[in-house]
């Protein structure tokens, strides 16, 4: 519980103003914590100059495991409809840098059926061991197999950390895994880092809607587990000369029983590449004003050959479909170039454009946020810097 | 088909702002809403009763305030409803508030679906009902986009959704469902669910009432701690283009040819 030592406590309010949830107030020069509203997040316990706050974090359950029998970076691959998932490879490019500062070995865990003869790929991509359960019963996902299969590898091996895609399957079965362990896991983060002192895996992600960076750590509990969105993260180039362990695991009769009948499969999305693939993004914002005013938008994403992309605003007006809102709880892209056209830059959409190269922000406001995040900005009214755009890049082209 | 539904009170994301320069929100104003996707969870439950008949109940986590989403749960049909309230429940990350409602929902008793909204809009995570499926020893169905009862409420149908595309799960209850807003279109209140919610009684119950481990719950109970809290800032080169929509736009397109976009 948050306790304020009322001796050291000089009521200046700088807990006041850093509290996210409005549980701090200062009443007769002394601040008085409503305990309903805090979550002990501890944000204000490092704004008090007197070091009058203190998070009494001692109550925090001793969890039997001593975290220096857990080593190794795991990510688990993603291989569905007969493709792995390139978050995999993402996933490895950042679980090697970690490996690398940690000293230890990456090791993959791919799951499935017939996926043996992709496990070699996943070495050129950073593993240095790949654990192999190839079981014609794996050929589909059933989260509670997968959940058990995991767990009861990592039981047995006590890796330090585990990385796995935060796609529909991650989000899925991972909870399940952790739930299992009885360990923390992350979702959703955008940025990991080792903490060489303890080993701990900083990591962060957007809270509060995406207003606060929030870095977690999972300092008693091992492993260490992290969800990352596609996209986020960048792999490495195959190196084909690159040597690993590739063990193959046979699974328990029990870990492969389950009440899930998967009765059929459907991929539907084969054509082209989506959204969080294209190179150029065409965005468009609350300041298109109308649904009308969107064949614009689609008129130069066509002539650019991009993606067309939205804030939250103009999915949930229904202008563009849901699977084409782009930020936290939407699609991450990283473009060579976005242009955001009538977006104001809430950051609940800017955390998923973050790794774009360039970003061309198009707004009647000056004082619109996405300008703080622009490589070019142009205050204006995207009804006629549209059009003009459209018109001059067909000139170029000699369209 | 008994059915319990958890559902959380979320910050109104439309009222929320954030202040900049302190780098925190306001929360003054600030209403509470029952999560967007819970809606969903509510009326597929409430859907399922029309169907097969039965009891819908709904839970939450939450300070005693959660009330009011109870309430208005119940205005919307469902048959009861608890708050688990304690304030060692304060601070507690997905592990620890699995833990919290599977003792709640054991509490309560045997049930044979439990539905929850595919993820809360403050936190995100969409941990929450797979890992409470663990807790509770029944296995999960996440993305529920389209949902059919089988051999007289049994066993479910269920269309799960995923990036490429989409799986027809079969499922034996009991089980529990996280689902999507694509799957149905919540109802509203009715006047007689309205007053009915006025005079509901909502108990709550505490760590103790429902058998809580205190180690277990809240910040105690949470392997994940945050660390430090920062603003994003973002390194951007802010160049703006000045002059007429013309000159502006002839700018943008000497940019995109520098670039090699164009």
């Amino acid at each position: 519980m948050l306790t304020v030592d009322l001796e050291k406590c000089i009521g200046c309010g700088e807990c006041e103003d850093a509290c996210s949830f409005g549980a701090i107030e200062v009443k007769e020069d002394k601040a008085v914590v409503d305990l309903d509203k805090c979550t002990m997040c501890g944000t204000c316990v490092d704004t008090c100059p007197e070091g009058a706050l203190e998070l009494d974090k001692q109550e925090s359950e001793a969890s039997g495991i001593n975290p220096d029998e857990w080593r190794g970076v795991w990510v688990t691959a993603e291989y569905r409809f007969g493709q792995t998932a390139p978050v995999t490879f993402e996933l490895l490019g950042k679980g090697r840098e970690l490996a690398n500062e940690l000293s230890v070995p990456l090791t993959a865990v791919l799951i499935g059926s017939g996926v043996r003869q992709h496990a070699q790929e996943l070495v050129e991509r950073g593993a240095d061991r790949v654990l192999v359960v190839d079981h014609p019963e794996l050929e589909q996902f059933r989260d509670d197999v997968f959940a058990r299969i995991v767990s009861g590898l990592a039981r047995r091996e006590k890796p330090e950390i585990i990385l796995a895609g935060a796609t529909a399957m991650g989000r899925s079965y991972i909870p399940q895994v952790a739930t299992m362990l009885e360990t923390g896991l992350t979702a959703d983060c955008t940025e990991l880092e080792v903490r060489k002192e303890d080993r701990a895996l900083l990591q962060t992600r957007p809270a509060f809607g995406g207003n606060l960076l929030a870095t977690i750590v999972c300092p008693n509990h091992r492993p260490q587990m992290s969800t990352v969105r596609p996209h986020v993260l960048k792999a490495l180039e195959p190196d084909a000369s690159r040597q690993g362990e590739i063990v193959e695991i046979t699974p328990t009769d029990e870990e492969l029983s389950s009440r899930l009948k998967i009765v059929e499969s459907v991929m539907e999305k084969a054509e082209g590449p989506g959204l969080a693939d294209s190179d150029i993004v065409v965005a468009a914002g609350r300041g298109m004003e109308s649904e009308k005013n969107m064949a614009l938008i689609h008129e130069l994403a066509e002539l650019l050959e991009a993606g067309v992309g939205a804030s939250r605003a103009v999915t949930d007006a229904e202008w563009l479909p849901h699977r084409a809102q782009i930020g936290q709880t939407g699609v991450t892209v990283s473009p060579k170039l976005y242009m955001g056209f009538g977006i104001s830059g809430a950051i609940q959409h800017v955390v998923g454009i973050q790794g774009a190269d360039m970003i061309v922000a198009v707004n009647k406001d000056p004082e619109a946020p996405i300008f703080d995040l622009a490589t070019y900005g142009i205050v204006g009214d995207v009804k006629t810097i549209l059009p003009l755009l459209i018109k001059k890049i067909k000139k170029e082209r000699g369209v | 088909m008994k059915i319990a539904v958890c559902i959380k009170q979320v910050p109104d994301a439309s009222t929320v702002r954030f202040d900049k320069e302190k780098g925190t929100l306001v929360r003054e104003g600030v209403e509470s809403v029952i999560n967007p996707f819970d809606y969903n969870a509510i009326e597929a439950g409430l859907a399922l009763k029309d169907q097969v008949g039965g009891e819908v109940s709904v839970l939450t986590m939450g300070p005693p305030q959660a009330q009011d989403a109870i309430r208005e749960a119940i205005s919307l049909g469902v048959d009861n409803g608890i708050v688990v309230s304690d304030r060692a429940f304060a601070g507690a990350d997905t592990l620890a508030t699995t833990y919290t409602l599977a003792k709640a929902i054991n509490k309560l008793g045997a049930f044979d679906l439990v539905i929850c909204g595919k993820q809360a809009v403050d936190g995100d995570t969409a941990q929450v009902g797979p890992g409470l499926a663990v807790r509770l020893g029944i296995p999960c169905v996440t993305c529920v986009d389209d949902l059919e009862v089988l051999e007289d409420g049994r066993k479910l149908r269920l269309k799960r959704m995923c990036e490429q595309g989409y799986d027809i799960v079969e499922v034996e209850l009991p089980a529990l469902i996280t689902v999507l807003a694509s799957l149905n279109i919540p109802r509203v209140p009715s006047l007689k669910g309205k007053m009915r919610a006025k005079k509901a009684d909502i108990p709550m119950l505490s760590a103790e009432d429902i058998g809580a481990e205190t180690s277990k719950v809240g910040l105690a109970g949470s392997p994940t701690q945050v660390a430090t809290t920062t603003v994003p800032t973002f390194d951007a080169k802010r160049e703006m283009l000045e002059g007429e929509p013309e000159e502006q736009v002839d700018a943008l397109i000497g940019k995109l040819k520098e670039a090699g976009i164009l």
